[in-house]
């Protein structure tokens, strides 16, 4: 169900990977601009220009929408952790899957359309990951799809099965709270909420599973997304309860329909 | 042989008189071929006594049938999994075609269900044939029994009918869960787990059980091979012969009828078997078939591929048993925790003892109700007249009553999903199921029983007065009042015809005592008929009939 | 047998031909209401106009053509839409044409045989008397005598002893089948099997499933690792270990754990390894919230609560999580102190002997 939504609201938007494209677009144009320019500086001086001057939107941003939660130095406040050293993952993470802001205090942050442009986000990891170190945004290498299938499925079937399910369509957790599908989600987000462990989630380390490693659990997933099972309705992968829900009411509904026309006396 | 002449001549002219011409070279190949059988069979009496047997008509008596026609689908297409299934644990790594699994080690069966899967043409398609059938095949008996009880079809002469259907049941369940284990992917060997850990909580005797089961420790490498023994030999040939055994039964007892007009306890109405009933239950048995192939090529059912294949350290989130062992898996959620105790060193686990001994109970009491029902009434009449649920208002509230407590366990067998569903916290679905196994029980027999008697009064109303025609009369006192159409003799018939009971009138026996036995069927026979609507009399009617 | 029409009207009275059996508290009232009798028949249109018969007729045989049309149709799916290995479409379509094929096949002949049956065949009803269950008064004599006849022709009753014999023999005979059952499973006692796990001083931890061992320093807080025993490879019986060894590895900061005196140096720096086996009936309880530090298991939700110990704070479960005993090598790789000092997974009889 959540993953289903959550496809239609994806598809509302630009790609994630068009935003990308823009923005190194954009930042090679500046970056080349400047280089032409001022003939002498370095590239890494512009990069360097280019990371001081998101730090400050950053701030600003962090300031407006972030701190009245967070505290202002993001030092954490009674409602919410602090945030130094969470890293730009876990804010590209948050933000970007429009978990942050929080709209109300509930058992757990949950998807919402996504709050701020791309460029924002950015600005604001860029803040965030100033104050401390933490995870970075993944590299794009590992964000391909193009690991090992088969240990990918194993590592999801024993990291991430007993709560995202096997079919990764999500699972319940206590007190109200559950794992999210995981189908269709980000290439980027699965492998920042990996590493980052937003929430409740557990963190999953390079040390535990490695890059590659990471980057096969996204293969399986794109894998889970983009083949239709080969069985025909999948009912919500959900297991044995969809399927006896569907014996008994369109199977066994159907066949006492049939018995009513069956034994009814004909005209 | 001059028996068959007898019979050839009986449907001839009860057919419709055709004019006996010289029968053609098929005819005559056909007439050759039934004396030639007949000569050696004697098959004639056989047809005589059955061949136009009267099967009543009625869409709930058809439920059965879905039952045995799933199982005969079930047969068809479990053979053609075994020619390709190997029933083995041993060691292998996959190889085959789905990319998610290669190279990965599991047992030979698992391996073999996904190549029944992906490298046997059609091989899918039976494997979800066989699977949506089982489904089907539990649900339809269980459907079956709901209408067998609520019309008291299980009366004398039918209660040993109704613990051989039991039997089906329980049998059903039994073949169903050991072919869920037999692909050894994730989902199943959690489920044997949980078997396994049920079986070792049994006092004294379960760890060596588990132990003798498993061939060793669990999972061990005998298992799959011992369940398919049972799935594909021992149950099969029990439900075979508890079918054989369920059908004789019924051809001897004949089938109930609900009341109308004409239908009496001494006869039977209907369409005989030859040849109306033989076509619609043999169509019947190809739509069934149709319809259990339709779903099988448009629904998955236990993609294993995506379960993978056992292993003790992983399982997924939303592990449950098929549907029909999902209320042994709901009553196991719901007890209350820290219920086990040591005693001199031994541990008693109550958790799981609990919940055995009340799906025990459970089950026994629905095998024994026709007993305890004709203990309570003491009527040792024959009852061939179906009842109208609401015309037995304590049966169909203690049914109800039975239905609500089995849903509840079903539901909380999926606690997790309805807390994702619908937004809820898997601790307050459990608690709430926990409160509701109790009340719930409780509530649905106040409610069905007075559903029932209001019911009844509105028949009673109706056979006495008529329906509201709608129309509306101006009296010459000015009273306006609406006309009431009465009903003909043979609607009023259906409403009237049924059997009423009195509480017993306790009275001590030729010793002059009144013994035990007799005051608790005083008191269940109270329970039973104190609330009764009686049936509308002649003299009833006669006196509305005058009032108008 | 005779039809159930107008004809009849009126004449159906029940028969007894045996004596009449006690009604118990049922209420025998002469005042019932009569059985009015069988209601008139009602002729179907094609009983009636000859045009609509053959249309039916017509309609049963389109849905018989849809049949073979059906079955055709699968042997043509069969073939048009093979299997290519590797291919899920396409065994998703072999699936979806074949099965409509056959779906079609045996749905035409369904509808057709049963609207032939509906619209065609004779549509009276028709009546058939029921007997007692109970055979004929003679039958039931006869069939009495005969027993009375064997009892009296072998001396069943009367030649006591060696019917009593015969019973003990035959209650005897299977008990020699029972025995033949011990060796379904192994000689050895399975309540030590169950006592002991692969874990023993000194065993390092390793991530599932590749075996390679785990340094502290790799355990982050809010970590949690899926985690073997290093030498679960080599085993001989590496599922059935694995289902006693399968461990759970969580850091947590040091503050936030209760740890009671006996067990003050079982964890390293925060680190803690519990069983993954559900202390209820054994599913891997390996559901961890971080936050929270709560392990919920997805079969029956028990729930434990990590910072104490892993007791129970929700669900069936009985006992906590056994934890594992584990401290550090010299080379930096978590190591256990010894095996779990309690049996692993669901209760037994024998469990604290």
């Amino acid at each position: 169900m959540a993953t289903f939504a959550h496809r239609n609201r994806r598809s509302g938007r630009r790609s994630p990977l068009t935003s990308a494209a823009l923005l190194l677009i954009g930042l090679l144009a500046t970056g080349g601009a400047y280089a032409a320019f001022t003939a002498t500086s370095s590239a890494d001086a512009a990069s360097q220009t280019q990371v001081t001057k998101l730090t400050e939107e950053g701030e600003k941003l962090f300031a407006a929408n972030c701190a009245s939660c967070h505290g202002l130095q993001a030092e954490g406040t009674e409602d919410a952790p602090t945030l130094i050293g969470v890293g730009a993952a876990s804010v590209d993470f948050q933000v970007g899957t429009g978990r942050m802001p929080m709209a109300a205090s509930g058992p757990q942050a949950e998807q919402k359309p996504v709050q701020f442009t791309e460029e924002q986000i950015a600005a604001l990891a860029t803040w965030v990951a100033s104050l401390g170190p933490g995870p970075a945004i993944p590299d794009e290498r590992y964000l391909q799809g193009d690991g090992d299938l088969a240990v990918g499925a194993e590592l999801f079937r024993i990291n991430c099965a007993m709560c995202h399910n096997v079919a990764g369509a999500g699972g319940a957790l206590t007190q109200g709270k559950f794992a999210p599908g995981v189908v269709g989600v980000s290439a980027k987000h699965v492998y920042e909420a990996m590493i980052t462990g937003p929430q409740n989630m557990p963190v999953f380390n390079d040390a535990n599973i490695s890059p590659e490693d990471k980057s096969a659990i996204i293969t399986y997933l794109q894998y889970l997304e983009t083949s239709t099972s080969p069985g025909g309705l999948e009912l919500g992968s959900l297991g044995p309860v969809s399927e006896g829900l569907f014996i008994w009411i369109f199977a066994l509904g159907g066949i006492v329909a049939i018995t009513v026309w069956l034994t009814a006396k004909s005209n | 042989m001059t028996v068959t002449a007898t019979t050839t001549e009986t449907t001839a002219s009860e057919a419709t008189a055709e004019t006996q011409v010289e029968p053609g070279k098929g005819m005559r190949f056909v007439n050759w071929g039934a004396n030639y059988i007949e000569d050696r069979t004697s098959l004639s009496g056989f047809v005589k006594e059955l061949g136009r047997k009267i099967f009543p008509d009625h869409w709930s008596f058809m439920l059965g049938e879905v039952a045995l026609y799933s199982f005969v689908v079930i047969l068809l297409s479990g053979t053609f999994l075994t020619f390709f299934f190997q029933a083995s644990m041993t060691h292998v790594v996959y190889d085959g075609s789905y990319a998610p699994l290669k190279g990965v080690g599991m047992s030979a069966a698992m391996a073999s269900t996904l190549d029944i899967s992906f490298d046997v043409r059609g091989g899918l398609l039976m494997r979800q044939v066989h699977h949506w059938a089982a489904l089907l095949f539990v649900a339809s008996v269980g459907l079956h029994m709901l209408r067998v009880f609520f019309t008291g079809a299980f009366r004398k002469p039918r209660e040993l009918n109704w613990v051989v259907g039991f039997v089906l049941f329980v049998l059903a369940m039994g073949e169903g869960f050991t072919g869920y284990s037999l692909p050894d992917d994730l989902l199943s060997g959690n489920g044997l787990r949980i078997i396994d850990g049920m079986v070792k909580g049994i006092p004294i005797i379960g760890t060596w059980i588990s132990y003798l089961l498993f061939g060793g420790e669990f999972p061990g490498e005998a298992i799959v091979g011992r369940l398919y023994t049972l799935h594909i030999l021992l149950l099969p040939a029990l439900v075979v012969a508890a079918i054989g055994v369920h059908l004789i039964l019924m051809i001897v007892n004949k089938h109930t009828q609900f009341a109308g007009p004409g239908r009496t306890q001494g006869n039977v109405v209907g369409v005989p078997i030859m040849p109306v009933f033989a076509a619609k239950a043999g169509g019947f048995f190809f739509i069934v078939f149709g319809v259990i192939m339709l779903v099988a090529s448009l629904v998955t059912i236990n993609p294993i591929w995506n379960y993978g294949p056992y292993d003790p350290s992983p399982i997924s989130a939303g592990t449950q048993p098929d549907w029909y062992i999902g209320f042994a898996d709901g009553m196991l959620r719901l007890i209350p925790p820290h219920l086990e105790t040591e005693l001199w060193g031994f541990t008693i686990t109550w958790y799981i003892l609990i919940p055995i001994a009340v799906l025990g109970l459970f089950i026994v009491l629905v095998a024994i109700y026709p007993f305890v029902e004709a203990w309570i009434t003491g009527d040792k009449r024959e009852h061939h007249i179906a009842d109208r649920p609401r015309n037995a208002p304590t049966r169909t509230a203690i049914g109800a009553a039975g239905v609500t407590f089995y849903a509840v366990m079903w539901a909380a067998a999926s606690s997790d999903l309805i807390a994702t569903h619908f937004r809820l916290s898997v601790e307050g679905v459990t608690h709430f199921l926990q409160a509701a196994l109790i009340l719930g029980p409780i509530i649905a027999y106040l409610v069905a029983k007075r559903v029932c008697l209001a019911l009844q009064k509105k028949d009673r109303e109706i056979a006495l007065h008529g329906f509201e025609s709608g129309r509306i009369v101006r009296l010459p006192g000015g009273e306006y009042i609406e006309v009431h159409e009465r009903l003909s003799d043979y609607d009023r018939w259906r409403l009237v015809s049924y059997e009423d009971y009195a509480p017993l009138m306790v009275r001590p026996n030729a010793k002059g005592r009144i013994t035990t036995g007799t005051k608790i069927r005083g008191v269940l026979s109270r329970w039973f008929f104190e609330d009764r609507i009686a049936p509308v009399t002649r003299s009833e009617i006669e006196a509305a009939h005058h009032d108008h | 047998m005779a039809q159930a029409d107008g004809a009849e009207t009126g004449t159906a009275v029940e028969r007894h031909e045996h004596a009449p059996r006690a009604a118990g508290v049922a209420v025998v009232s002469d005042d019932r209401v009569q059985n009015p009798g069988f209601p008139p028949y009602r002729p179907r249109v094609s009983d009636i106009d000859p045009v609509k018969e053959r249309q039916n007729e017509r309609r049963v045989f389109w849905l018989f053509l849809a049949s073979m049309i059906g079955s055709v149709f699968a042997v043509v799916a069969y073939i048009v839409f093979p299997i290519h290995e590797g291919d899920m479409d396409s065994v998703r379509l072999n699936n979806l044409f074949l099965g409509l094929g056959f779906a079609l096949g045996l749905l035409g002949i369904g509808f057709g045989a049963v609207h032939w049956s509906k619209s065609l065949m004779d549509g009276h009803d028709l009546v058939e008397q029921r007997h007692e269950t109970r055979g004929k008064p003679e039958t039931v004599a006869r069939a009495s005598e005969i027993f009375t006849l064997g009892n009296k022709e072998s001396g069943f009753t009367r030649r006591k002893l060696i019917r009593n014999g015969l019973l003990g023999a035959l209650v005897l005979a299977p008990l020699s089948a029972i025995v033949i059952f011990r060796d379904f499973a192994p000689a050895e006692d399975p309540v030590k099997l169950l006592k002991h796990t692969l874990w023993e001083k000194g065993t390092r931890l390793a991530r599932d499933p590749n075996g390679i061992p785990i340094k502290a320093s790799d355990v982050t807080i809010g970590s949690v690792f899926h985690v073997i025993p290093e030498n679960l490879h080599e085993s001989d019986h590496p599922l059935e270990e694995k289902a006693k060894a399968a461990v759970l590895l969580m850091r947590l900061d040091p503050a936030d754990l209760h740890v009671s005196e006996e067990r003050k140096d079982w964890n390293f720096r925060g680190i803690v390894a519990y069983s993954k086996i559900c202390t209820h009936v054994g599913c891997p309880v390996a559901l961890y919230e971080q936050q929270t530090h709560h392990l919920l298991c997805p079969c029956h939700q028990s729930q434990f609560d990590i910072t104490r110990e892993a007791e129970v704070i929700f669900g069936p479960a009985k006992r906590p999580l056994p934890q594992l005993p584990i401290t550090v090598d010299e080379e930096g790789y978590l190591v256990a102190q010894s095996d779990f000092h309690e049996p692993v997974g669901p209760s037994f009889w024998e469990r604290s002997l």
